[in-house]
């Protein structure tokens, strides 16, 4: 009986002392509640957030490149692409069977949307065909709802107006690569779909084109899928980006060159302000914007006349007999000539037992400096090349901008080359010699310069020795005045120029058959024609062969250089034919035309 | 009639009018809380939506209401007179789950009688409760306090359990057992007893482990260390504290949860139902409910004090032990301080079986606070 007392006892005490373990474990529990809720909510509240937030970014809208009159050079034109949503369809066959009807899609296209269509989850908008016409879109749109899964979507993708006529300036934007990643951190490289500039002003401009990317914050669940919109930031979209260029002279420009090969920069002598730039034959930036087709691609590749190369700052040509009128302004600089020292043409020099001949067989007998830049006489500039050596040609060369990079906002800008002793030393580890100082001086040998350069020389020219530099935006008018000017003397340029407008509107002169008169308004210039291989003693004897008669690729190259007017000169040209056979018959009608043209619209726009 | 009578189907000691009278109405109230919070909670997690798991929920509490009135209006020695029976019925049914229920389907828990998924396991944890309520209550303390007097009750625990944990349903297994150490310790088995058998496990636990099953080893691992794979097993207890931490003191709201209805909270509407509560109401909410558990437990524990017999009083020890051990087990859980072994809350959770077993015990234990004065003498 005892027993079964301490018995009944011992259960309530023990029930007693279990009740209240589980008061405090149930206790426990209510701290660690505390901890989670309370202590650590911060933390936690922040892991939600990043759990239900997915944060989108926004692309903002390119800069448009426009033209000096505000004509649109490239601009962004909205995208339609049709898109297939899976989970919106009971059947995607069916879906794709109906779009195929409206929507020519090749076998590979189709192989990629199936792909596709299995990697991505159901609620991801797949990509069936982009740049659909308006056609094409209203179709779509107008069957939609016979379409279960099929979507609209617009963006926007890159245009050029202009196409091959302004490639080269432009360039274009294409999809991001790997490189680019590494180099540019911006977040707005890794949206799929993304373009940036990968050439010419497209590339040069990139940071001021390209804009701030936006936010946009999304809520999501568990698989991704968006629930709702949270918040949008929107971007900063790229500047807009005026060019000193004028379309109407662009596009002459390239039109002027019919298939030639060649490349052609116009240019305000005052300013540098560039008004049309030129490589002919070009590519369509259109082409690469989406990716190019290896088919145009290996088309491009192939062509002899190489229309990848920007020809215009990256064309490496002997300036002949353009650069003339530095040897001349070389030699009057330095005083071993004036006006009045004539210098006699038999035809040929010698030198030694070498023979140096002038492109007129049997000379044009005695000239003086006006009269050889007329006639383009080689001999007169072998003899004043050689009394004034190659170090002062190098150094007059170089304060024309030539052998040197002018700067301009491009990429893959050559610097060309000015030879001199070091260089030739260095280079060959000889001597300089002699006859190299004579070819020298009428613009062959070693002697490189790019079609842009002579454009600044000419200005330099044409504007009285104001050290011009090339630009393709507008200048201010105080960077205008901070121009430094060469202190070349006034008479000696005014002695040059009236060579060049000799060479134009004299009766003899090389480039007389592209002379014009714009409301008394002429051209001045200089025609210059180059070898490009060696003219063998046995065909100076046996009459050298006419030039249409050559593979094109043997042919000589035409160049001319000019501006106009020629009493207050405003625009300078220069132009090159690649092989286009003579300076006055190829390059000259180039250069007189697009400057004629350039008077003309000034006229125009002024009224 | 006589053998109506040798069976005891009608009660000499109380009329119905006095049993309706001895009820106690706020104990019902309170379990019919967790039961209007669950409902609530159900129609948060389908997104607002009454249809499937909250008007489900509804119709089964009102089915547990009923069973739970049904069984306090029991006499109470007719679950001493039944006690053996009934658990060796329940030990036959848990065999022929593991015989005729094995569809090689995986874990087979339950028999499939169409309407209602029977799960032998739930009414075993009843079943065990009285049968050991029984056997102590017929022996004395000097058969307790030997070795030879607790090895009956002890093979009457582990041999369900041993059939549970080969289903395999180690939660169940665990919470039996431990209800039957609990039982044990109520009856006066020596403390250095459990030492003992403490130390033994410990010494055991390595051998235990080669007999877990692949996806329980990984549950434990993934218990000691979330962060050990947080997309894979990780992933359900790491969003879990989460939800519960992003709720903070006043949670999101009513249906404003973010990682329970953007679905990064798993189970929401079963095993982390607390989670979800603790999302959208906070700290405040996620403490009422365990405020509201308490009491119901307290009420039981007063219950069984004021019961005079002493089998009411173990079956009531047992059968509170057991509804906490649901609570504690599923709350300790989803705040990442055990591992995720698969019980749910009792009342709040989707689930017929245990809104059942739970209200069925809640019955009983009704059942023997109105008896609280029936003198069952010994046997």
């Amino acid at each position: 009986m005892n027993r079964d007392n301490d018995k009944g006892k011992i259960l309530i005490g023990r029930t007693l002392i279990w009740g209240g373990v589980q008061f405090l474990m149930l206790l426990l529990i209510i701290v660690r509640l505390f901890y989670l809720q309370v202590y650590q909510a911060d933390k936690f509240s922040t892991m939600a957030d990043d759990n239900r937030i997915s944060t989108r970014l926004l692309i903002p809208p390119r800069g448009e490149i426009v033209d000096r009159n505000g004509k649109i050079l490239a601009g962004n034109r909205q995208n339609f692409q049709a898109m297939i949503v899976a989970e919106q369809t009971a059947s995607i066959e069916d879906t794709l069977a109906k779009v195929k009807k409206i929507l020519p899609i090749s076998e590979d296209e189709e192989e990629r949307i199936r792909e596709d269509l299995k990697k991505y989850r159901r609620f991801v908008p797949i990509k069936v065909k982009d740049r659909l016409n308006w056609e094409e879109t209203s179709r779509i749109l107008l069957a939609a709802s016979d379409i279960p899964g099929i979507v609209i979507d617009d963006g926007l993708s890159r245009y050029y107006p202009y196409g091959e006529r302004t490639a080269h300036l432009l360039g274009y934007v294409a999809s991001v690569s790997e490189k680019d990643l590494k180099r540019d951190n911006d977040p707005l490289l890794e949206v799929p779909g993304f373009k940036i500039g990968k050439d010419g002003i497209e590339k040069q401009f990139e940071k001021e084109l390209r804009g701030i990317g936006g936010n946009l914050k999304l809520e999501v669940n568990a698989l991704g899928r968006v629930m709702k919109e949270i918040e949008r930031v929107d971007g900063v979209p790229g500047e807009r980006l005026q060019l000193t260029i004028d379309a109407r002279l662009q596009e002459k420009a390239y039109e002027l060159y019919g298939g030639e090969s060649g490349a052609a920069v116009l240019i305000d002598v005052e300013s540098g302000e560039v008004l049309a730039f030129v490589s002919t034959p070009s590519y369509n930036s259109n082409d690469f914007v989406n990716g190019v087709s290896s088919k145009i691609y290996d088309a491009l590749l192939a062509n002899e006349r190489s229309p990848l190369l920007n020809k215009a700052v990256a064309g490496l040509y002997s300036p002949g007999s353009t650069f003339k009128m530095v040897v001349a302004l070389a030699a009057l600089e330095d005083g071993i000539i004036t006006k009045d020292s004539k210098v006699h043409c038999s035809g040929r020099m010698q030198l030694g037992n070498h023979f140096f001949h002038c492109w007129k067989k049997y000379g044009h007998g005695p000239l003086n400096v006006v009269e050889a830049l007329q006639h383009s006489c080689d001999i007169f500039f072998y003899d004043i090349a050689q009394r004034l050596g190659i170090e002062k040609i190098a150094a007059m060369s170089r304060r024309f901008g030539l052998g040197l990079p002018t700067g301009i906002e491009l990429g893959g800008e050559k610097s060309g080359l000015i030879p001199d002793k070091k260089w030739r030393m260095e280079r060959f580890g000889e001597a300089w010699q002699t006859g190299e100082t004579l070819i020298a001086g009428i613009g062959q040998g070693y002697i490189m310069t790019t079609p842009l350069q002579l454009a600044v020389m000419t200005a330099r020219i044409a504007n009285g020795g104001l050290e011009i530099k090339p630009t393709f935006i507008k200048s201010d008018e105080k960077s205008r005045k901070k121009v430094r000017n060469m202190r070349l003397s006034k008479k000696h340029i005014e002695w040059v120029k009236e060579g060049m407008c000799a060479v134009v509107n004299r009766s003899g002169g090389t480039a007389f058959a592209s002379r014009f008169n714009f409301d008394g308004q002429e051209m001045c210039g200089k025609t210059g024609t180059t070898q490009v291989r060696r003219i063998t003693m046995k065909e100076r004897q046996s009459g050298i062969v006419k030039q249409d008669d050559l593979p094109w690729k043997y042919r000589n190259h035409a160049l001319f250089v000019g501006y106009a007017p020629h009493n207050k000169p405003k625009y300078a040209v220069s132009v090159l034919v690649e092989h286009g056979g003579g300076g006055s018959s190829a390059a000259a009608p180039i250069g007189a035309k697009l400057l004629y043209e350039a008077l003309k619209i000034n006229k125009e726009d002024g009224k | 009639m006589y053998k109506s009578y040798k069976l005891g189907l009608h009660n000499p000691n109380l009329t119905f009018r006095e049993k309706l009278r001895y009820l106690n109405m706020t104990y019902f109230v309170l379990i019919s809380l967790l039961a209007a919070i669950g409902i609530m909670m159900l129609y948060s997690a389908a997104n607002g939506s009454w249809d499937g798991w909250a008007v489900n929920h509804a119709l089964r509490f009102v089915l547990g209401f009923g069973v739970m009135f049904v069984a306090s209006m029991v006499d109470i020695k007719l679950f001493l007179r039944y006690a053996y029976p009934f658990y060796f019925a329940t030990l036959i049914l848990l065999i022929v789950v593991e015989v005729a229920g094995y569809t090689g389907m995986g874990a087979t828990r339950w028999i499939d009688l169409k309407f209602i998924k029977l799960q032998p396991s739930e009414l075993m944890k009843i079943a065990l409760v009285m049968a050991l309520a029984k056997y102590f209550h017929a022996t004395t303390l000097q058969s307790i306090e030997t070795v030879r007097g607790i090895v009956t009750p002890l093979l009457m625990a582990l041999v369900p359990a041993v059939l549970i944990m080969a289903q395999p349903d180690l939660g169940t297994a665990m919470m039996l057992l431990f209800t039957t150490g609990v039982i044990l310790f109520a009856v006066g088995v020596q403390v250095w007893k459990f030492v003992a058998l403490g130390g033994m496990v410990a010494i055991l636990m390595p051998i235990g482990w080669h007999f877990l099953h692949d996806y329980q080893k990984r549950r434990v691992l993934t218990f000691l260390d979330p962060e050990r794979d947080p997309l894979g097993a990780g992933y359900h207890i790491m969003q879990s504290k989460i939800a519960l931490g992003s709720g903070g003191v006043f949670g999101k709201g009513f249906l404003k949860g973010t990682q329970s209805h953007l679905n990064f909270l798993p189970e929401k509407h079963t095993d982390f139902i607390f989670t979800m509560l603790s999302e959208e109401f906070g700290l405040i909410g996620g403490v009422v409910i365990i405020l509201i558990n308490m009491i119901i437990l307290a009420y039981s524990y007063a219950f069984a004090l004021r019961t005079t017999s002493y089998f009411g009083k173990l079956l009531i020890v047992g059968l509170a032990t057991n509804y906490f051990l649901y609570v504690f087990i599923n709350i300790a859980m989803v705040l990442g301080l055990l591992p995720v072994v698969g019980v749910p809350l009792p009342l709040i959770s989707y689930g017929g079986t245990v809104i059942l077993s739970v209200c069925a015990s809640f019955g009983v234990i009704m059942a023997v606070y109105i008896n609280k004065d029936t003198n069952l003498g010994k046997e």
